[in-house]
């Protein structure tokens, strides 16, 4: 397409630092693009005025709360509401038995592949409880105080059942099953067994043994990592809403209205052409609110109160014991170089626990495994394995920290015996163009290399770093982004501006990265745009906002409406100009024919004369770019209580296009604070029967602005040829790297590999003195 | 359903009675009794600071405060932050850095740099940063919150 | 003629083979190509007249939503990759 940039060249540099070419000048070319307004919606968001899911109010309002397991594994035998339905102010009780019967089949609802009867049983548990926090009933009542009671009063007769917590639980030979049906599928073959193991899968190429063997040095180490919760600072929250003529709205903080409309309709059994869902502001998902958890619950106990509006807001603790995690995992990477440093094989084994369904990011996991390198001769076995923990959710490139935290360990550890600086050995072994990922697909123009370079070019890593128990460590890492389908209409308003409606909930600021890339195609100003993200029923379907889509999908859909537009406009000018559409010529926000011109404002109003004019577009965008970054990290230990402090950080990743460049260095930045937070202390801690005992932000530790120095953003440019302005998704790649930095940096500063996340005090310390006790001569067990 | 009890307070400068439970917090009183839904929820135990209004200048949790315990006292939340129709410039300066995505901890934050800058208009990086550990944000790394923070102190000095 | 990489699970239907040629112009034509010569191939592929669910369709490096209807050119590389699942997932 004309306005496509594509030179593949890198536009970063030193000077430029977290700039780029984003100063309010735009450059390329572009007028719009690569300068930093202020967002459409930011002015309600500083003043408290923005409309939040609990911020919903309605009369006759009444309040849902969810009574919830407190045992990991149990069959429930019998539930008693009677208390709870007498209690006064209590309008409505629910339980599983209320949910419609779901069929044993897998869908896709716009969220990946799904059993039905795993999504209903996860609504409200059936006939047992998988998790601790695992909803069984739910009241609504008057006020949320007395629904609160009422949930205290329901009885429920438990049978325990022994919790199976991890891979290792899972997979031992006399394991207690989760799900009687669960067969092990195995790329379509599928098992006999009953099984907590829920599929199995391979990737390989080459002939690993012949080059292991070969190898001039072979590094191979195991991991653990631990269930971490995505931590958006706003708990979910719905409304249902009933018409006297049976239609139901909802209000919802989602990703993703479509994906909700279809949960939704798949539960309960309701059409979806009853079910209206508007996506209110939303405080934060990173992946978590895809699935969904209250809204079919308010829906039903709705139904059972006389079709009285009913809203739940989740607490805290609910949030972390039954929304969210993403997987902990078993992992084991073995790396092998020749004499020139050069990879000649490379093996990771994933283990990741799903939680009570099947459904962990495995398979995202083993492509970010070992993309960043070129490797002819490779193995990535995933194995996604059922546990007594709440069902996995998304969370920011899922399953890839886990994996680069593992496979990065491992080759900082090659490069350090090789006496290869980390930077160089990761450019010697890069993944470029025509290279196979780990799947073995081939890539397109990709900027890892880059983001390596950028690094070894950048000021931090070019300034030595001095002092005791100070280290430096680097890690790069891989993700897949996604392209999937949106659609928009664009109005065309008589003095000139545009409204542009469109459903991709705004989590981060792309209602003005949109904005953005219509106004560019429209060659107008970005205050000429008004961009509203609208509900359901109002456009056609719209994937989640995920897998970081949202700017490169729906922003290709806004430079599709406007290139409707000037079309539509230079046809109709053609008209009243008395020319050939082909004569109507458009430059700098001009139209111009022979000696006739006329500014985009001004030929608004003339071609509306006798028909409005409006444009629509829908698009499924296949040819997304992956993203790389590659991180650098400082870090200073205190040797007598094993705190790690963060002293620097630098991000370089490849962020094709930077539409809004603030925006983008914001997802950068916010992504390593998760990471770091991943690294060093974010854990779900289980006692031995499976209870969660930290579901507080006091114990679920994430970081503070204390915590965390200025975290310095390198925007690599390398743009996209799967976008008319060369977008790439950037939200999510950024979280990759940040693990495997940390440990290797912890590496530099104290000579101890640390094969487990996080690296919390405790576990630090306790390596630490591993290592002494070592150094001295004693034994240590399990120590290779 | 517990009685209510009447409240009489300065909210963002104006003189308010207002009827609630004995048992509901502040939060709960401004947001389902007052209407101002400004302030959020994002724990209910005083570990995040997206509920935090200043009380008699004062910053607190105000899901931690009952809400009659502001019987004769003067509450200012995020609603109160911009005078006259104009922004406030630490509301300008979050804008212009943006230092919000998703914007949910963003009426604590602001608020909780204002007490900051009534406290001590001219904080170090290091200042702002302890001060605001006690608001946790997902989104931004804290980078640029920090920065408009300091942008909005430097305009003062 | 494509180049099918044959996932590793399947060998055991190819003798083995990492890589096998085949004729065809969709995806689908491909699949029954595959299925004459290794017998159960198609059946571990297809479900209900659709790629199985778990299962996608890469054709020269880019997945294809029109799956068994997806063209190929006589050139094309085809891989069948397991799809990505955990929320994001129909993120192949």
């Amino acid at each position: 397409m004309a306005d496509t940039k594509h030179n593949g060249t890198a536009a970063y540099d030193l000077a430029s630092n977290g700039k780029v070419d984003g100063d309010g000048t735009g450059q390329n070319g572009y007028k719009v693009i690569g300068t930093r307004p202020v967002r459409p919606d930011g002015v309600d968001k500083v003043t408290g005025r923005a409309v939040y899911a609990a911020d919903v109010q309605m009369t006759g309002l009444l309040h849902g709360k969810i009574l919830r397991s407190p045992h990991a594994h149990a069959h429930i035998r019998s539930i008693d509401t009677s208390k709870a339905e007498a209690l006064p102010g209590v309008r409505a009780v629910v339980t599983a038995a209320d949910l419609p019967v779901a069929e044993d089949k897998i869908e896709d609802l716009g969220e990946g592949a799904i059993n039905l009867k795993y999504l209903s049983d996860n609504i409200l548990a059936h006939e047992k409880a998988l998790y601790h926090g695992h909803a069984v009933a739910a009241v609504a009542a008057i006020s949320p105080h007395i629904a609160e009671e009422a949930v205290s009063l329901i009885d429920v007769d438990y049978d325990l059942l022994p919790a199976v917590m991890t891979v290792d639980d899972a997979l031992a030979d006399d394991a207690p099953i989760l799900l009687d049906t669960l067969r092990t599928d195995a790329m379509g073959e599928i098992g006999a067994q009953p099984t907590n193991l829920a599929s199995f899968f391979r990737h390989q190429r080459g002939d690993l043994d012949a080059a292991f063997a070969d190898a001039h040095l072979v590094v191979e180490r195991a991991f653990r990592t631990e269930t971490v919760h995505q931590g958006y600072i706003e708990p979910q929250a719905a409304t249902a809403l009933y018409s006297a003529d049976g239609q139901i709205t909802i209000w919802t903080s989602t990703q993703g209205s479509f994906a909700v409309r279809g949960q939704v309709a798949e539960i309960l059994k309701i059409p979806v052409s009853r079910l209206k869902v508007i996506p209110t502001e939303i405080g934060g998902g990173f992946g978590g609110k895809i699935n969904v958890y209250v809204e079919p619950v308010a829906v039903l106990l709705s139904q059972k109160a006389g079709y009285e509006p009913v809203k739940i807001v989740m607490n805290r603790a609910d949030v972390l014991a039954a929304t969210g995690p993403t997987s902990g995992s078993n992992i084991r990477v073995k790396i092998a170089v020749d004499v020139n440093g050069k990879i000649t094989a490379g093996l990771a084994e994933l283990y990741y626990e799903a939680g009570a369904y099947p459904g962990s990011p495995v398979g995202a996991a083993a492509n970010v495994s070992l993309a960043p390198y070129a490797i002819d001769n490779l193995q990535v076995d995933g194995y996604d394995i059922v546990v007594n923990r709440p069902r996995s959710a998304a969370y920011r490139a899922p399953g890839g920290t886990n994996a680069a935290f593992a496979v990065e360990s491992v080759v900082d550890e090659l490069a350090e015996k090789l006496g290869m600086d980390a930077a160089d050995f990761r450019i010697l072994n890069g993944a470029k163009e025509k290279d196979r990922r780990p799947d073995g697909v081939q890539y397109a123009r990709i900027g890892q290399i880059e983001t390596v370079q950028a690094i070894k070019n950048s000021r931090h890593y070019q300034t030595s770093l001095e002092g005791k128990y100070r280290g430096r460590g680097i890690a790069s890492g891989y993700w897949n982004n996604w392209g999937g389908q949106s659609s928009a209409t664009a109005a065309l308003n008589p003095d000139g501006t545009v409204n542009l409606n469109e459903a991709s909930t705004d989590i981060g600021g792309t209602r003005a990265s949109i904005s953005m890339q219509l106004a560019e195609a429209l060659e107008i100003g970005y205050e000429q745009v008004k961009t509203r993200v609208v509900d359901t029923d109002t456009v056609a379907y719209n994937d989640v906002t995920g897998g970081s889509r949202t700017t490169f999908a729906t922003g290709w859909a806004a430079y599709d409406l406007g290139q409707k537009l000037k079309q539509e406009m230079k046809r109709r000018l053609a008209d009243v100009w008395d020319v050939s559409p082909q004569d109507v010529s458009y430059e700098d926000g001009i139209f111009y024919a022979g000696d006739e011109s006329l500014p985009f404002v001004e030929a608004a109003n003339v071609v509306q004369r006798e028909e409005p004019l409006m444009a629509s577009s829908t698009v499924h965008p296949q040819d997304f770019g992956p993203g790389f970054s590659t991180q650098c990290v400082d870090v200073e230990i205190d040797p007598e209580t094993g705190k790690i402090t963060i002293l620097r950080y630098t991000i370089a990743q490849d962020v094709g296009k930077a539409i809004h460049p603030s925006y983008v260095e914001g997802q950068m930045q916010g992504g390593v604070a998760q990471g770091i937070g991943w690294a060093i202390n974010e854990e779900y801690i289980y006692d031995d029967e499976g209870h969660l005992l930290n579901a507080s932000l006091l114990d679920y530790r994430m970081p503070t602005a204390l915590d965390l120095p200025m975290i310095d953003t390198i925007l690599v440019e390398v743009p996209s040829p799967g976008h008319p302005y060369g977008v790439r998704g950037v939200g999510e790649v950024n979280i990759v790297p940040p693990a495997g930095a940390i440990a290797n940096a912890v590496y530099d500063a104290t000579g101890v590999r640390m094969d487990k996340l996080p690296i919390s005090p405790a576990n630090l310390l306790e390596a630490m003195w591993a290592k002494e006790a070592e150094a001295a001569g004693k034994p240590v067990p399990g120590d290779d | 359903m517990a009685n209510k009890t009447a409240v009489e307070t300065t909210l963002n400068g104006e003189e308010t009675t207002f009827l609630c439970e004995p048992r509901q917090t502040l939060l709960e009183a401004l947001r389902d009794e007052l209407g101002l839904i400004g302030s959020k929820e994002g724990c209910g135990n005083g570990n995040c600071g997206a509920c935090n209004v200043l009380l008699d200048g004062v910053l607190v949790n105000s899901c931690l405060v009952l809400a009659p315990e502001i019987e004769g006292r003067s509450v200012v939340t995020i609603e109160g932050i911009a005078e006259d129709g104009e922004l406030h410039p630490l509301q300008q300066k979050f804008l212009e850095h943006a230092s919000l995505q998703c914007g949910i901890c963003t009426p604590g934050f602001i608020v909780s740099s204002k007490a900051l800058l009534d406290e001590n208009p001219n904080p170090t990086e290091h200042d702002v940063r302890l001060w605001l550990a006690g608001n946790l944000c997902r989104c931004t790394g804290y980078d640029k919150i920090v920065r408009a923070v300091l942008d909005v102190a430097q305009n003062n000095a | 003629m494509a180049k099918i990489w044959i996932p590793p699970l399947m060998r055991s239907l190819t003798a083995g083979q990492q890589i096998v040629e085949a004729e065809g112009e969709t995806v689908r034509e491909l699949v029954a190509a595959l299925d004459e010569r290794f017998p159960g191939v198609a059946e571990r592929i297809i479900d209900e007249g659709r790629i199985r669910p778990g299962l996608t369709v890469a054709v020269d490096g880019a997945v294809q939503s029109r799956g068994l209807r997806a063209a190929v050119a006589p050139d094309s590389e085809v891989h069948f990759v397991p799809a990505m699942t955990g929320g994001e997932g129909s993120l192949q």
